[in-house]
C-alpha cells in the first residue's frame, strides 16, 4: 500500500496515535512523530518517559494499545520484529555470547538466507567500517566495552535497515569513549545515509548528535525541535528544565496578542516578548532564559540600555575557570543562576559578593515564555 | 609478615574439613574396596589378597549384559527426561510469571515422599489390574494379556521419573539466567522462533542440558530400586547385581570389581559427553562471566 512513487515523501517512520498502556499504566500517550528519511532522530527524556517503550514499538517488540507504526507509509502494526525493515542496538548490545564477532555481523543476513560468499564480503567490510576486522574470530566477552559497543552497530548496520534502532547505546561506556564514539556514530550516519532514531537521557549527547530532538515526558512529547530551537527556545517548563539549566521566572500572563506578549513576573517586572508560547492572558507561565544569556552588574550600577531587569540578592558564587557562576536569589524566592565569563580580572573583581544587592538583564530575544505542558 | 602469612594459609585451612571428610567417607572406603576387589575365596573360607585380577575379567564378561542395560536404560531415561524437562523448564523460566516459584516447588515437591515410596506407588499405578492397565486394554492400546509392570517400559519410565526433576533444575537455572534481550536480539536480526531457538535459546542453555543429563545419566546409571521394583530379572541392571553380589550372595570380590568397572565406563562417558557437547557451552559461559 505504497503511496507515491520513488523518492516520495512518505517519511521513513510515522508514529499515528500511538498509545501503550500496561495495566492502569500509560508509558506513552497518543505520540503522533514523522521522521524523514535519513534523519538522525533523538527520543530525549528521563527514565520512565516512555522513550525505550517508543522505540521498542518501532522495533515490534511490543505492540501499541492504540494507533498505528508506519515505516516508509506501510503500516507495519501487527508485524513481528523479524518481519520489519528496522534493526536495534541494544542497550548493553545483547551479544549473543556463543558466537564469534563476524558470526554475531553475519546472523541476520544468514536468516535472510543471503549468499554465503555476499555475506563474508558484507561482514568484512562492515567490521572494516567499525573498525574490528582483526577481532573477528573473537567472542563478544574478550573484547572492551567500546569494542562491543562497535559489533552491535556493525551487527545491526550490514543488515542495511531502513531505519536504525539505538536504545541508550554509549550509556555503559565511560565519558571520554562516550565523545569519541558520539563523532564516530554521527559519521557513520552520515556515510550510509539511514534513518536513525536514537534513544537518550543525555541531553548534551542528544544536542551535539541530533538532527532533530523530540523530548519526551511522562509519556508524552512535550516538543519536537532542531538541537538549537530545543535549547534557545523551549517549549514548555519540563524542556527549558531538562535541556540545560535554565532559570525559570514564575508570572501571570496579562496581555497576549499576535504581536506580543506580556509577562508580569511575581519577582516585580514584566517582560515582553514576541513569541506567545501558546500563552493566553490569565493564565501562568514562566519567564525562561539561560544562565549565560544574563548580565549581572551591582544594584546601583544601572545603565539604562532600555533592557528589562530584575533585582535580587548574590547568594554564591563559584569560581569555574572559563566562567564565574553566580547564584541570585529574588524577591519572590526564584534562584537564578547567572554565568559570567571570565574575560578580564578587573571584570571579576567588580562582581557583587554574596550578600550583595545585585541586578539581572537580559536582551529580548533572549527571554521566551513557556507553559507548563503543551496543550 | 606472620599475620600475613597467617592470613595466606587460612584458605588452605578452611579446606581442612572438606578434605577430612572426604578423606574418611570417600577416599578410604574407596581404597577398601579396591583392595577388596583383588582378593580371591568365598564367604565361607574367607577371603584373601593375592592381586586377583580375574574378578575384573570374570565380572565383565559374566555381566556384560546387565552393563550394556544399565547404559542403555540410563541413556534412554535421560533422552526421556531431556525431552520431558526441556519445555517444563522453558515454560518456567520464560512463562511462569508470578507462578515461578510455585511451579518449581511442585517439581520438588515429589522428593518430600523417599524414593522408595514413590516407586512402590508406580509398581501400585502400573500393576496388572491397574487402572492405568485396565484402561488401556479397554481403549485397546494394551493387547489382552499386556502387561505394563515389569517391562522395559516400567522400568525406564520409573527411572525417567525418579531422576526428572534433576534434569529440570539445572535446565531452569540455565535458560532462566539467559537475557531477554538476547531473544530480542535474535527476533531483531530476522529471526523466526524456530531460527531463535535453535539458534541463541538452546545454544545459551547448552551447560543446563550438560549439568542435567549429567546429574540424570549417573546415579541412573547406577541404580537398582527401579529395576527391582517395577521389573523383573530381566530388567535387571548393574546396580541389582552388585547389590545381590553384596547383600545375598556375599561375593565381596565380585562386587568390589563391579563398582569400579561402573565407576570407570562411567568416567569415560562422562568426559566423552563433556567433551562432545560440554566445551564449547562450559567456555561460552566462562567467558561471558568475565
Amino acid at each position: 500500500m505504497r503511496q507515491g512513487g520513488e523518492g516520495s515523501a512518505e517519511p521513513s517512520v510515522r508514529l499515528d496515535g500511538v498509545t501503550k498502556r500496561f495495566g492502569d499504566f500509560t508509558a506513552v500517550r497518543d505520540l503522533k512523530v514523522d521522521i524523514p528519511r535519513g534523519q538522525f532522530f533523538t527520543m530525549l527524556g528521563p527514565s520512565g518517559c516512555g522513550k525505550t517503550t517508543t522505540l521498542r514499538m518501532v522495533a515490534g517488540f511490543e505492540e501499541p494499545t492504540e494507533g498505528r507504526v508506519l515505516l516508509d507509509g506501510e503500516d507495519v502494526t501487527d508485524r513481528p520484529a523479524f518481519r520489519r525493515s528496522t534493526n536495534t542496538v541494544f542497550q548493553n548490545y545483547a551479544l549473543f555470547p556463543h558466537l564469534s564477532v563476524e558470526r554475531n555481523v553475519a546472523f541476520g543476513l544468514q536468516r535472510r538466507k543471503v549468499d554465503k560468499a555476499e555475506i563474508r564480503r558484507r561482514v568484512s567490510d562492515e567490521l572494516e567500517r567499525v573498525g574490528l576486522a582483526a577481532e573477528a574470530k573473537r567472542r563478544p566477552a574478550q573484547l572492551s566495552g567500546g569494542q562491543q559497543q562497535r559489533v552491535a552497530l556493525a551487527r545491526a548496520l550490514v543488515n542495511r535497515p531502513a531505519v536504525l534502532l539505538l536504545d541508550e547505546p554509549l550509556g555503559a561506556l565511560d565519558l571520554k569513549l562516550r565523545k569519541q564514539l558520539q563523532v564516530e556514530l554521527k559519521r557513520i550516519q552520515r556515510e550510509v545515509g539511514i534513518t536513525f532514531v536514537y534513544v537518550t537521557h543525555d541531553q548534551e549527547e542528544a544536542l551535539t548528535m541530533s538532527d532533530r530532538i523530540a523530548v519526551m515526558n511522562r509519556g508524552a512529547i512535550e516538543q519536537v525541535a532542531d538541537p538549537e530551537a530545543v535549547y534557545e527556545r523551549p517549549a514548555t517548563t519540563f524542556v527549558a528544565g531538562f535541556i540545560g539549566v535554565s532559570n525559570l521566572m514564575p508570572g501571570e500572563v496579562v496581555s497576549a496578542n499576535g504581536a506580543a506578549t506580556e509577562l508580569r513576573l511575581d519577582a516585580g517586572p514584566t517582560v515582553r516578548t514576541a513569541e506567545s508560547g501558546g500563552a493566553r492572558r490569565g493564565e501562568r507561565a514562566h519567564a525562561v532564559v539561560r544562565p549565560e544569556k544574563l548580565v549581572l552588574r551591582p544594584a546601583g550600577d544601572f545603565a539604562d540600555d532600555g533592557r528589562a531587569s530584575v533585582e535580587g540578592q548574590v547568594e554564591s558564587s563559584l569560581y569555574m575557570g572559563t566562567a564565574t557562576q553566580m547564584m541570585v536569589r529574588l524577591a519572590d524566592g526564584t534562584r537564578m543562576t547567572v554565568l559570567v565569563p571570565n574575560v578580564d580580572v578587573d571584570a571579576r573583581r567588580r562582581l557583587p559578593s554574596p550578600g550583595d544587592p545585585a541586578r539581572l538583564s537580559w536582551s529580548d530575544e533572549n527571554i521566551h515564555i513557556v507553559r507548563e505542558a503543551m496543550a | 609478615m606472620a599475620a600475613r602469612l597467617r592470613k595466606a594459609g587460612l584458605p588452605y585451612a578452611l579446606l581442612i574439613p572438606g578434605l577430612g571428610w572426604l578423606a574418611i567417607f570417600f577416599a578410604i572406603p574407596l581404597l577398601y574396596m579396591l583392595f577388596e576387589s583383588l582378593k580371591q575365596g568365598t564367604i565361607d573360607t574367607g577371603f584373601i589378597f593375592n592381586w586377583e585380577f580375574s574378578n575384573y575379567t570374570n565380572a565383565l564378561s559374566d555381566f556384560s549384559e546387565q552393563f550394556l542395560r544399565s547404559f542403555e536404560y540410563a541413556g534412554l531415561a535421560t533422552l526421556f527426561a531431556l525431552i520431558i524437562g526441556y519445555p517444563l523448564a522453558y515454560v518456567i523460566a520464560f512463562r511462569g510469571g508470578r507462578w515461578r516459584n510455585a511451579l518449581l516447588l511442585a517439581v520438588i515437591v515429589p522428593f518430600f515422599v523417599t524414593y522408595l515410596i514413590r516407586t512402590l506407588s508406580w509398581e501400585t499405578i502400573l500393576s496388572d489390574s491397574g487402572f492405568v492397565s485396565d484402561t488401556l486394554r479397554t481403549v485397546g492400546v494394551l493387547s489382552e494379556g499386556g502387561r505394563l509392570l515389569d517391562t522395559t517400559f516400567s522400568v525406564v519410565a520409573g527411572i525417567t521419573y525418579n531422576f526428572l526433576p534433576f534434569m529440570i533444575l539445572p535446565l531452569y537455572a540455565s535458560l532462566e539466567r539467559i537475557d531477554p534481550r538476547m531473544l530480542e536480539a535474535g527476533y531483531d536480526l530476522y529471526g523466526r522462533r524456530r531460527d531463535v531457538f535453535l539458534r541463541v535459546t538452546l545454544p545459551l542453555s547448552m551447560p543446563g542440558v550438560v549439568a542435567g543429563t549429567l546429574l540424570t545419566f549417573i546415579p541412573a546409571a547406577g541404580d537398582f530400586i527401579n529395576a527391582e521394583l517395577l521389573g523383573t530379572p530381566n530388567q535387571y541392571m548393574i546396580g541389582n547385581v552388585i547389590q545381590s553380589r553384596y547383600l545375598e550372595v556375599a561375593d565381596y570380590p565380585t562386587a568390589a570389581a563391579l563398582s569400579f568397572i561402573l565407576m570407570a565406563l562411567m568416567l569415560a562417558i562422562v568426559v566423552l559427553w563433556a567433551r562432545v557437547a560440554g566445551t564449547e557451552a562450559l567456555l561460552g559461559t566462562e567467558r561471558e562471566r568475565r
